[in-house]
């Protein structure tokens, strides 16, 4: 199988060709293979069983009523809005992928940034899942809609940071979508044309439609080009936007653990910090699956092993920057919050998930060796994954279980239904994430050519070679 | 459009099959690297040429001058749809929480601009997305699946590994032979004519799509239609639940009649003798001022020993302040602060010609100095002749503090030489 970095002298007809005919190929050979791999099949297969493990859950919880989940009346925000946070901030580093990185020209992105995007969407589609169904009757949820009606004069409350978050995380769906289907649009017509070529028809129909008819005019892509660095442009500051927003349902609250307005940073860094580790778990076994490596390079692997272990110290120094102003604030309740994080009944969240998966896993990057070990980096990513969910359930449940009134404390435990909602949602996301891997052009090929050295053959200065 | 090909045939020049047709629509010419299709554009833009197209797989860069393509106003109309939408946001905001129903939070203004920024915020950001989105395809005149181009075999490639530039033959300077000719010149490595399909009822839209698109629309609007009809007509049905909630529930309201009872009442009153959590008061002494004598309860003539939670009581100078501290707010109105019943209100019933004495709690005359300790308790909480009980407003602890407070002025006031130490006694005479 020929590369796509394999640079071909300029002078030398057809080599430039070939090589963007190697990415198509390599790329389409993802979703034309006449047989899935077997482990897909086995990966589909587990996570379609976790979907029906959740949507059981969820007919429980919708039938009977929240009440089977173990939220109580003092720990009233517990697994289900964790994993609301821990979803979306997961979903973030594929929009910084796509967005921050395109405005900042890090051209290794084109590897990654089509299943980053996809993982953002179906992580903010699980995200949204909890929250609508916290409110105990999903059905009435379109009442978050300023819609008239005769009750009178019967509105949202905007200056609710919930409704900011309606707002917000409809916003970044649909921004998210749309970005993710845009840069799509030109590799559907490639999968058009090939299905075409092979007399595919029907494939070629339904590609035909979703590419809206793309035929790659330089005067399509002048204002593509455009618009997607707008696009890009409008994407970053949502990006930041969405998470402090979120951030914003504990900050402005008086809870001790809660009232601080070192939230939004710390947030959006920690968004970033679990994303990646998501983007890594989910690309380290596919890209070994699909023989991918010669595009999603280990370099790449690389930076994003550094993106993790730069935004892991961020968490970390948020970590100390909390501990710090609950001493230095001389509240009192604000410092037994974070006594209690470390030392109280749930201390092995603060010691087996927070320090060990955001403060400690993040340094073992600075070793070169590890991030060329994916094997390792995969294992790392995973105690991440579980070390950010700790930190969100640490500031939800650990510091609700302990508010200002002693009589208000109690301990949390979760029931089956949690988890069970928990696990569909992990289930849903893989589901989707493994058929998107089969049906959709999984890397964003035309970036790719654009970013090769082939782009520049044939041009006044004689490129090529970088 | 399906034409059949091999996938391994993946070359770009050769012969491949051009369908002949009828019309020309124009040339196609297909170049080697994105080098020479800039070269090229630029040859072709140089020679007067303006309805012509470059084709490639990727964005080329620097295509844009060398076709002379003029910079998109999109950035523009997105600004404008960013900026409608933040202003959209927060009129929105200002309707609904501040025009049409204003609400009080925690007293704070009702339009106050801060709590309103984030909504605004991403409904510009929205606004902005979409307008880009959409804006971008209606600028480019996509969707458009069907293009002449699309005819010609090779054409497919222009998504895969090949860069075209194509003339239209309704540009001004067309010509069959020049323009190839200057194709070729430009380093063109295969030229092919496009003829539009020669049958002309496959240059329009199939009946039938339009007939769908029709009749789809109409179906799509009946449910809107119905709606509207709702909202303006009148019914005796109920509304349709189709989640009941707890709008019907199994269940009987206060005050509703049941026959399930004697007495036909929904209601059930309390079970006799019941007492509600923290109100058993079973500590005589404390809540009564009794103790138990000769004759069954009596007055006490000491304090108590303990208070309900167990503390100690002790009869000492803190609690003869706070007997005085309330005293003074509860007693003085009438009795006075020395407590000789000279208070302002017979003070000012006397004023306005009226008769009407407190009680004087000194002078054992009127006996108030010699009647028990509980006694006196129990005036103060029930109240005796035209005084009304107190039990309302002063708690028992504090209703005790009180009894010592008055035993110390009638002390004080009732007291002899003898009540003085020997040795002081000189001092005050």
């Amino acid at each position: 199988m020929s590369t796509a970095e394999a640079a071909a002298p300029a002078h030398e007809p057809g080599k430039a060709r070939e090589a963007f005919r190697a990415v198509t190929r390599d790329v389409a050979w993802v979703a034309e293979a006449p047989k899935p791999h077997k482990l897909w099949l086995v990966a589909l297969a587990i996570s379609m069983c976790a979907f029906a493990i959740g949507i059981y859950s969820i007919y429980k919880v919708v039938w009977t009523g929240i009440g089977v989940w173990g939220n109580s009346q003092t720990v009233a925000w517990a697994w289900d809005i964790t994993n609301f946070v821990w979803w979306i901030g997961i979903g973030h580093a594929g929009t910084l992928i796509s967005a921050v990185l395109y405005l900042t020209r890090q051209t290794w992105r084109v590897s990654i940034n089509r299943s980053a995007e996809a993982m953002t969407i179906f992580a903010v589609m699980a995200a949204g899942l909890f929250p609508l169904l916290h409110t105990g009757r999903p059905w009435f949820a379109w009442w978050m809609i300023p819609l008239p009606n005769d009750m009178g004069s019967i509105w949202p409350q905007f200056r609710s940071p919930l409704m900011w978050d309606v707002f917000a995380v409809s916003t970044y769906l649909t921004t998210s979508v749309l970005f993710w289907y845009m840069g799509m649009v030109p590799d559907l017509a490639t999968f058009r044309d090939r299905c075409v070529a092979r007399g595919k028809n029907v494939r070629a129909i339904i590609y035909g439609v979703l590419c809206l008819g793309w035929r790659g005019s330089a005067r399509h892509w002048h204002r593509y080009e455009r618009a997607y660095l707008i696009l890009a442009g409008l994407a970053t500051p949502l990006v930041f936007s969405v998470h402090s927003v979120v951030s914003f349902d504990f900050a402005t609250s008086q809870n001790p653990g809660w009232h601080t307005t070192i939230f939004p940073p710390y947030f959006v860094a920690g968004a970033i910090y679990s994303g990646f580790a998501m983007v890594l778990t989910l690309l380290l076994p596919l890209r070994y699956l699909f023989n991918l490596q010669h595009i999603i390079k280990q370099t790449h692997i690389h930076a994003m092993c550094r993106v993790m272990m730069g935004m892991g110290m961020c968490v970390a120094f948020s970590y100390l920057t909390e501990f710090f102003i609950a001493w230095y604030s001389g509240n009192p309740f604000e410092s037994f919050v974070f006594l209690n994080r470390c030392f109280g009944p749930f201390w092995w969240v603060w010691w087996l998930m927070m320090f060990w998966g955001n403060v400690c896993i993040p340094q073992f990057f600075w070793s070169k060796w590890i991030r060329n070990h994916n094997v390792i980096i995969w294992i790392l990513c995973i105690f991440v994954n579980i070390g950010m969910w700790g930190e969100r359930f640490a500031i939800i449940g650990v510091s609700l279980s302990r508010s200002f009134l002693p009589s208000n404390w109690s301990y949390y435990t979760p029931t089956r239904y949690d988890v069970g909602v928990f696990v569909g949602t992990i289930g849903m996301f893989l589901m989707l994430f493994l058929l998107f891997f089969r049906f959709a052009p999984v890397i964003a090929i035309s970036e790719v050519k654009g970013a090769s050295p082939e782009a520049h053959a044939g041009g006044p200065s004689i490129g090529g070679h970088h | 459009m399906s034409a059949h090909e091999d996938t391994s045939k993946e070359t770009g020049s050769g012969p491949v099959s051009v369908p002949e047709g009828g019309e020309l629509y124009g040339l196609l010419a297909e170049f080697d690297t994105p080098g020479e299709l800039i070269t090229a554009a630029r040859k072709v833009k140089d020679a007067g040429y303006t309805e012509f197209d470059s084709f490639s797989p990727f964005p080329v860069h620097g295509i844009d001058t060398a076709m002379g393509i003029k910079r998109t106003i999109l950035p523009l109309v997105i600004f404008g749809g960013g900026f409608c939408g933040a202003m959209g946001g927060l009129a929105l905001q200002w309707y609904c929480n501040v025009y049409s129903w204003g609400w009080n939070i925690s007293g704070k203004p009702t339009w106050s601009i801060p709590a309103n920024i984030p909504i605004a915020y991403e409904c510009g950001i929205l606004l902005a997305v979409l307008t880009s989105f959409f804006g971008m395809w209606a600028a480019n005149k996509l969707p458009q699946v069907w293009h002449p181009f699309f005819r010609l075999e090779r054409f497919g490639r222009t998504t895969d590994d090949g860069f075209f530039i194509g003339i239209q033959a309704s540009d001004e300077k067309f010509d069959q032979t020049a323009t190839k000719r200057l194709l070729e010149d430009a380093g063109a490595i295969a030229i092919d004519d496009c003829h539009l399909d020669p049958d002309p009822a496959r240059k329009t839209m199939p009946k039938w799509i339009t007939a769908f698109i029709v009749a789809s629309t109409a179906f799509a609007l009946i449910p809107f239609a119905i709606a509207a009809k709702a909202r303006t007509s009148k019914s005796s049905e109920p509304h349709i639940h189709i989640f009941s909630d707890m709008d019907f529930q199994p269940k009987y309201k206060s005050d509703t009649a049941m026959d399930l009872f004697p007495d036909d009442r929904a209601n059930r009153g309390e079970i006799e003798g019941t007492i509600a959590r923290g109100w058993l008061e079973d500590d005589d002494l404390f809540y009564r001022g009794l103790v138990p004598g000769e004759n069954g309860m009596q007055w006490t003539t000491g304090f108590p020993t303990t208070y309900p939670d167990g503390e100690k009581f002790v009869v000492d100078e803190k609690l003869l302040a706070r007997g005085q501290n309330r005293f003074n707010i509860y007693c003085t109105p009438c009795h006075g602060y020395d407590g000789h019943g000279q208070g302002m209100v017979p003070t000012r019933v006397a004023d306005s010609g009226g008769n009407w004495q407190a009680r004087n709690l000194i002078d054992p005359v009127f006996g108030i100095p010699m009647i028990p300790n509980g006694q006196l308790f129990n005036t103060i909480s029930n109240g005796f002749n035209t005084m009304l009980g107190y039990a309302a407003q002063i708690p028992q602890a504090d209703r005790w503090a009180i009894v010592s407070y008055v035993r110390a002025l009638q002390r004080a006031q009732n007291a002899t030489i003898d009540d003085v130490p020997a040795d002081q006694r000189s001092s005050i005479r």
